[in-house]
């Protein structure tokens, strides 16, 4: 804005009125709420440590996997406490904390934010299809949304990874496989009630296919409940993954994954004698989701102003 | 009402039948030789052979399957791999410490997060609604693994290291002979379950209550001059509260089916514990018990949700 602006405002003195577009009132309003930005900004300095993983790894000069039986672990064969040399710690095996936690970052960002926009994708064109076209479609697709959900998919996890063995990629299939549903049924009440609207009639009367106005005119209207369900599936995919890790299912050791680094301070409940081995990595993971659900609400606050509840409203003085 | 049942019957049936083959495709399609983790690896080829036939392996993949339906149509899930008991007795030895937990869960998370969710939505944006949200987020992003065991380190170890023991480090007691014992040892996880559940019930117990106080017979008992309260606890509660019985059942079914994560934390031998050893002993017919009966509750949780809704809410029927 600000080019274009000062030339005029300088020779006219009088206050300018700017036009705000739909993206800048969103982002002023985000940017006016103090708890989505700590959240924002907690986020980029997780991504900022996840990206810098190898660099953490460099300076620290420990490798996440590398076993330090001389300098950690205590002659006992404890793990040793947060020193100059290991910032967090160490954990059962000797291993360096705050690298392991730099590379679980890497997977818990992964896969939260993969699964989640494939999660998202498959929920997006089944609930479109089964709200533009109705009848024995719509059906279908509902019953199998409510067969999904009344599936117990932890179980099924556990049997899947039985089978098949722990992986990344396995992990990341089972939360997408439970977790479109969500996001299908929004999408889906949302077009049954759009698709009425003259707006699509006018398009139909024009001569546009069904592809078409789902895909130009139905789907732009969706945006707001696609960011906002999206923004909250990624803390359940990060906490799914943390819990499949958890249970020993989720990323195989001894790559390391806050789950995983948690469910080695549970086993022989060595975390009792060794509280970083769970603050550390639980902290990271609570703060983690806390953050992408603050940012969710905050999102649909500032996109939807009028979905928020009614609040007092109390006259600020302004700087 | 006899028709809206027959259809919700029908679904159910339909959820099993897709569970079923789902665990049978897995399994059948599954590497590994059944005979060879029965016997162990000593076995010898005869051995193998024999214990093939005596489960069933060496006939036709359909005719498996359809007796593999027959049985577990009739509550027959089959033996264990591991020590030869029957799967159904497995898993009723390990029933009660599940049902424990999901009794006294529930009683705590409705106790603790439909009050809040009620002050939060009495006084939308102001400090007690605050405060209720912040209880909200906090509790829907607590892992409830990192809860149990934070909860573990400050109630069961910080005492036991100042010389006394508040809460036990987990296990779990039968209720009788002693009850007030069952309930020392079951007080962590009910905690820990409950808190990271409340959250949910608080939302939706807020999301309700600032829809249902916006409706047109709250203002009219308001403009008749009921007393507020009356209102919100009278005319307000149960519309609130309605949609609150589907949640519910779907939580007490996941529960029942395992509370996989809470069992493990506290060394609670339940049916998600089972679950978990299953896994780690490729015991497949546990395995597909365990899921099995999860589907059960979550199937039979569906229909008692239905009929109960009907009963408070006619115009479902």
């Amino acid at each position: 804005m600000g080019g274009r602006m000062s030339a005029d405002t300088e020779a006219t003195e009088a206050p300018t009125i700017v036009q705000r577009g739909a993206l800048a009132l969103t982002v002023r309003r985000l940017l006016r709420d103090r708890a989505s930005m700590a959240a924002v900004i907690f986020i980029l300095l997780l991504v900022v440590f996840a990206a810098a993983a190898p660099l953490v790894e460099a300076w620290t000069g420990h490798s996440p996997i590398e076993q330090f039986r001389d300098t950690g672990l205590s002659t006992m064969g404890l793990p040793v406490a947060p020193n100059g040399e290991f910032v967090l710690g160490t954990d059962q095996l000797g291993r360096d904390v705050l690298v392991r936690l730099a590379y679980g970052a890497r997977v818990s960002l992964l896969v939260g934010v993969v699964a989640s926009l494939a999660a998202a994708l498959v929920g997006i064109t089944i609930g479109v299809i089964a709200g533009f076209f109705g009848g024995w479609i719509d059906a279908v697709l509902s019953r199998t949304m409510d067969l999904v959900m009344s599936v117990p998919f932890l179980l099924c996890a556990l049997a899947l990874v039985s089978v098949f063995g722990p992986s990344l990629a396995l992990s990341i299939g089972v939360i997408v496989f439970f977790s479109w549903t969500t996001m299908g049924r929004v999408i889906r009440g949302q077009v049954i009630s759009l698709r009425e609207r003259d707006f699509v009639q006018a398009s139909r009367s024009l001569g546009a296919g069904p592809l078409s106005i789902m895909l130009i005119d139905i789907l732009p209207n969706l945006s707001v409940p696609i960011i906002v369900y999206t923004t909250m599936m990624i803390p359940s995919s990060i906490v799914f993954e943390a819990t499949l890790s958890f249970l020993g299912l989720g990323i195989v050791p001894p790559a390391p994954s806050w789950g995983g680094m948690l469910a080695d301070a549970a086993a022989n409940s060595i975390y009792l004698v060794a509280w970083w081995l769970v603050i550390v990595p639980g902290t990271v993971l609570l703060l983690t989701t806390l953050s992408f659900n603050i940012l969710g609400d905050g999102l649909r606050d500032a996109l939807d102003p009028k979905a928020r509840p009614v609040r007092l409203r109390r006259k600020r003085a302004k700087p | 009402m006899i028709r809206f049942l027959a259809g919700r019957l029908a679904f159910a049936a339909l959820i099993l039948f897709a569970l079923s083959t789902f665990v049978f495709v897995l399994f059948f399609v599954a590497p590994g030789d059944p005979a060879r983790l029965v016997a162990g690896d000593k076995a010898t080829e005869t051995q193998l052979i024999q214990i093939r036939s005596n489960l069933g392996l060496d006939r036709p993949i359909h005719e498996q399957y359809l007796s593999f339906l027959g049985r577990a149509a009739q509550g027959d899930l089959g033996y264990s791999y591991r020590n030869q008991q029957p799967v159904l007795t497995l898993i009723a030895n390990r029933l009660p410490a599940t049902v424990s937990l999901v009794i006294g869960g529930v009683i705590l998370w409705l106790s603790v997060g439909i009050p809040v969710g009620i002050m939060s939505a009495r006084h939308p944006g102001g400090w007690r609604d605050r405060l209720g949200q912040g209880f909200i987020l906090v509790g829907l992003s607590f892992p409830t693994f990192v809860l149990g065991m934070v909860s573990l380190y400050v109630f069961y170890f910080l005492p036991r290291q100042a010389g006394f023991t508040l809460f036990p480090a987990g296990g779990f007691k039968p209720f009788w002979p002693n009850p007030a014992i069952w309930a020392w040892h079951m007080a962590l996880p009910w905690a820990t379950v409950a808190l990271t559940t409340a959250a949910v019930y608080a939302r939706l117990t807020r999301g309700q209550m600032l829809e249902v106080m916006s409706e047109d017979y709250i203002r009219t008992a308001r403009a008749k001059g009921v007393p507020e309260h009356k209102v919100v606890y009278k005319h307000g509660l149960r519309a609130t509260l309605t949609p609150l019985v589907t949640q519910l059942g779907a939580d007490i079914a996941f529960l029942l089916g395992g509370a996989i994560v809470i069992e493990q934390v506290y060394g609670l031998q339940g049916v998600g514990a089972l679950a978990i050893q299953a896994v780690n002993n490729q015991d497949r017919p546990v395995i597909i018990g365990v899921v099995l009966l999860g589907g059960f509750f979550i199937v039979i949780s569906n229909i008692v949700v239905d009929i109960i809704y009907s009963l408070l809410d006619p115009r479902v029927r």
